[in-house]
């Protein structure tokens, strides 16, 4: 069913992906669970709705461009925290730049030795390669090396939304109960959409996860210069 | 009015990152400029953190919904993308837990280490 309404609307886009939004939270605050993630449920309805009315991901996309538009200075923002959190931070410099960095090696690694299990091709290893750093910086490595865009831009959001999801149980498990390891261990593996859910921990941990999105971000475009280089 | 300044700080250092990413080719993105700016205006005390404070809290609390635009275009490569669908799945599910892991321990192993060293020397 095509509604015509919709082309000539300018508000239905974002209505939708807030309303959506707004009954995801409303989910997760009812059920606990964490997979009634409010940025995935979002996700989900908001496909549905465009598939059901036809309507197309271009329109839909520039319609609701101010969401986008929000997300660099929202990135910017997280200095902020960071700036309120400096004397945590500067206590734990060592600790945290170790950390990132051990992450930034086991992402590349792990990815790696994935791409050799399931015999990837390079496009397809180029295209995963930046997922746990943050959107914006992701999909330019991607681009200059060669890999599919719009899918390292979703399989980005869909690290960051793993993150979000899985961080709680995963440390509780592993008995990771420093505020400063517990951002790290979000922010270096889930970049802002982790540190959503950092933020929701504690004023340390999502100051910690939004240095980590800066740092573990730079880390590795400067490997991956490195590895082009050498290769 | 107190808002719309703090709207026009956080836009102006925006814009400024959006223009060293511009000029520095090292494909880092306007918002970690931004957020180097930021900082390092707040930390040198030229920029009052109150002068942001409230607008930039609340753009960091909505942050979520920003990135709904971008991940709904999986169903435009939907095509590719559920191709090998179990694979990519396996590779975000397993990596993401897997760094979040190893880097939360080491994190944590070291941030110990460190007070033991500290609370030695006190003790010295």
């Amino acid at each position: 069913m095509k509604l015509e309404f919709l082309a000539n609307s300018i508000y239905w886009a974002i209505v939708i992906s807030l309303a959506s939004y707004v009954f995801g939270d409303v989910l997760k605050r009812k059920f606990k669970i964490a997979v009634m993630n409010p940025i995935l449920i979002s996700v989900a309805l908001t496909s549905v709705f465009l598939l059901a009315t036809g309507s197309d991901y271009s329109q839909y996309k520039a319609n609701s461009s101010l969401l986008s538009w929000l997300l660099t200075p929202a990135t910017i923002c997280l200095a902020i925290p960071l700036y309120e959190q400096l004397s945590v931070l500067k206590k734990n410099g060592l600790a945290i730049i170790v950390g990132i960095a051990s992450g930034v090696l086991t992402s590349f690694l792990c990815i790696l030795a994935l791409a050799l299990l399931f015999s990837l091709g390079h496009s397809e290893y180029v295209t995963l390669l930046p997922k746990s750093i943050t959107t914006a910086i992701g999909i330019g490595l991607s681009e200059q090396n060669g890999g599919h865009v719009s899918i390292t831009a979703v399989v980005i959001i869909m690290s960051g939304i793993v993150g979000n999801v899985a961080s709680p149980f995963v440390l509780k498990i592993l008995k990771i109960t420093d505020p400063v390891a517990k951002g790290v261990a979000i922010g270096t593996s889930s970049h802002a959409i982790g540190t959503a859910k950092a933020l929701e921990m504690g004023k340390v941990e999502g100051a910690v996860s939004s240095l980590c999105i800066v740092v573990a971000g730079i880390m590795t475009v400067i490997k991956v210069l490195l590895v082009r280089t050498i290769i | 009015m107190r808002h719309l300044k703090q709207l026009l700080i956080i836009l102006s250092i925006s814009f400024a990152g959006e223009i060293l990413s511009q000029y520095i080719p090292l494909g880092i993105p306007a918002s970690i400029y931004g957020m180097v700016i930021m900082f390092t205006l707040l930390y040198a005390g030229s920029l009052k953190l109150e002068n942001v404070k409230e607008v930039g809290d609340f753009l960091v609390g909505i942050m979520g919904i920003m990135f709904v635009p971008a991940t709904v275009g999986i169903i435009d490569c939907w095509d590719v993308f559920s191709k090998s669908i179990w694979l990519y799945l396996i590779v975000i599910v397993v990596t993401t837990i897997v760094v979040m892991v190893v880097s939360g321990l080491v994190t944590q192993a070291i941030g110990r280490i460190e007070k033991r060293r500290g609370e030695g020397r006190d003790e010295a």
